[in-house]
């Protein structure tokens, strides 16, 4: 579904990608892991338009969308959950998920709200507080909107920056069951970037490492899981045996 | 509220307009007429400039600059030119509307301090123009001779306070119905989102610098319509009105009223229209009276005036309606 080929990226003189290279395949659960600062949120922020890269290419399906701008990213399929969720807080829980669909408002006003109709079936809790402003509701709910918002404009690949950033263990849990479910229901494709490693091994397929704008390391969910490297680093297991 | 089909929305515009045209027959006094009509003509600036600060999040302290840009460009093609004035003063909009927009597209790129450092200075640089411009006007002190509006030979000079009081409020309202209207579309949802996350909004597909500028050139647009009309209705501009000073009122009114709110630019410009002519007695002091104002205002009421006084509204409502309360709480 997507391909990405040594992509560089940099801020001013400060490089945040070196040469990164993955793919994730269409309905396949891919997860990104890495500390704070190894460039993920940049990696994401490339795909979407919103930083360009200086070298290397993101192919979707078939297209060459390097440097695209965001607002034909969105259109052709993807659609990003930006960390911290970045919800409009001025607006209400109905408005914030229209906003999802801001490229097909216009022209297909009634398709739209079907397909909030769809988003409530998914968040039962969105449709309760639906006239609430987004900025009243808790921490799980508010990643339920993001993620609600980002389903909004129906994409083929969505990108979850983090969704487990600052949520009670078991809101975690609850979140994580709706992304599998998203992948058997709506065979949404999705690249998860985290950096609580558990969690996001157990949904994931397949993982990437990136540490300082590289990739590190990568493989499936399970050699990922059993990696002595990992347990360490990012698991919290083993530490002691490593380094004796 | 995406589908707003109900009248209710309305009751607040058609109140406002039985006011406006109780007002001057109540009145009587030709001078409070007069400010009114001034009142009209800020209104439609700082509708604008809520649009910009309240609801898109960007801020300017240059609109006196184009509200100037308006009156002069209006003003000296009708007297320099012999242009009829409705023909100048649609040039000077759309005049202002280009140098809005050449301005925008590289100054909404900054944030905070610095946009409002640039706008400030935009403000000043126009003021200077206007200022140095006697070489035009053949009069230092200002424009001279403009021509008033002309209707079916109804001539709406200074000496015709209904008519401009009319004339001036008709458009203004027409620009808060229009204003409110863009508020409530898929429009006013993405201003609100860029003010909410630029981040997030530019992830939707919103072309957040196309929109930015828009808004922009839609506030100076009602800017110049303001200029015009102050040009044509006073007959004399001078250079003094259009600098910072003004600019801050203008966004004072903005913050006084209630940013993201149209109602709060109505209330706000009125407040402070009215005030000097109140405070006469303390008249050195008006600066720092809306400087305390300001600070009340940031403090106890960030929402602004509206903003509050829906809030007790509300409270009082619930209070003395105990079954909205239990559908609150239910």
């Amino acid at each position: 579904m997507i391909r990405i080929q040594s992509l560089s990226t940099f801020y001013g003189n400060i490089q945040a990608l070196r040469g990164v290279s993955l793919h994730v395949d269409d309905g396949e659960i891919v997860t990104l892991l890495g500390a704070n600062g190894a460039g993920k949120t940049s990696l994401l922020n490339t795909i979407c338009g919103l930083v360009n890269s200086r070298s290397g290419t993101v192919n979707f399906g078939e297209k060459d969308i390097t440097n695209t701008s965001p607002e034909k990213i969105v259109k052709l399929g993807i659609s990003q959950v930006p960390e911290g969720r970045q919800l409009f807080s001025e607006l209400s829980v109905k408005e914030n998920l229209i906003m999802g669909a801001y490229q097909h408002y216009r022209k297909r006003k009634k398709e739209v709200y079907n397909h909030l109709e769809q988003i409530f079936h998914i968040f039962p809790i969105l449709k309760e507080r639906q006239e609430q402003q987004a900025g009243t509701l808790s921490g799980g709910e508010q990643q339920m909107l993001a993620i609600g918002r980002a389903l909004m404009s129906r994409p083929k690949l969505l990108l979850l920056d983090e969704p487990s950033m600052g949520l009670a263990p078991k809101i975690v849990s609850e979140i994580f069951k709706i992304i599998t479910d998203l992948r058997e229901q709506q065979k949404t494709t999705i690249l998860l970037v985290e950096q609580n490693a558990h969690v996001a091994l157990k949904v994931a397929d397949r993982g990437y490492i990136l540490e300082t704008g590289r990739i590190v390391l990568q493989g499936s969910s399970e050699e990922l899981l059993e990696n002595k490297e990992i347990k360490r680093a990012y698991l919290g297991r083993g530490y002691k045996e490593v380094w004796e | 509220m995406i589908k707003d089909s109900s009248y209710k929305k309305h009751i607040p515009t058609v109140i406002l307009a039985i006011i406006l045209i109780i007002y001057p027959f109540a009145s009587g006094n030709n001078y409070h007429i007069n400010v009114m009509t001034l009142v009209g003509l800020y209104t439609m600036i700082v509708v604008g400039l809520n649009l910009l600060m309240g609801y898109a999040g960007q801020i300017s302290l240059g609109h006196a600059g184009f509200f100037g840009i308006g009156a002069y460009c209006s003003g000296l093609l009708n007297v320099k030119m012999g242009l009829p004035p409705w023909i100048s003063a649609i040039i000077a909009i759309i005049f202002t509307a280009g140098i809005a927009y050449f301005i925008g597209i590289p100054t909404l790129k900054l944030k905070g301090h610095y946009l409002a450092m640039a706008t400030l200075g935009f403000g000043e640089v126009v003021h200077v123009i206007l200022s140095k411009m006697d070489w035009l006007t053949d009069n230092p002190d200002g424009l001279a001779d403009i021509k008033p509006f002309g209707l079916f030979g109804i001539k709406f000079d200074s000496s015709f306070v209904m008519g401009q009081y009319f004339m001036a409020w008709i458009i203004a309202v027409a620009i808060l119905v229009i204003s409110m209207n863009i508020t409530n579309s898929r429009v006013g949802r993405a201003f609100k989102a860029i003010h909410g996350s630029e981040t997030a909004a530019s992830s939707m597909g919103v072309n957040i610098a196309k929109y930015k500028v828009q808004v922009f050139v839609l506030s100076a647009v009602y800017a110049a319509v303001a200029g015009c009309l102050y040009a044509h209705f006073r007959q004399f501009i001078a250079p003094s009105i259009f600098q910072l000073h003004t600019s801050i009122t203008l966004v004072t009114m903005v913050v006084i009223g209630g940013q993201g709110n149209i109602w709060g630019a109505v209330l706000g410009t009125v407040l402070l229209t009215w005030l000097p002519e109140w405070l006469t007695v303390a008249e050195e002091y008006d600066i720092m009276f809306y400087g305390i104002l300001l600070m009340v205002v940031m403090i106890f009421m960030p929402d602004g005036l509206v903003g509050r006084l829906t809030t007790l509204f509300h409270r009082l409502w619930s209070r003395f309606s105990p079954r909205t309360q239990a559908e609150e709480n239910g």
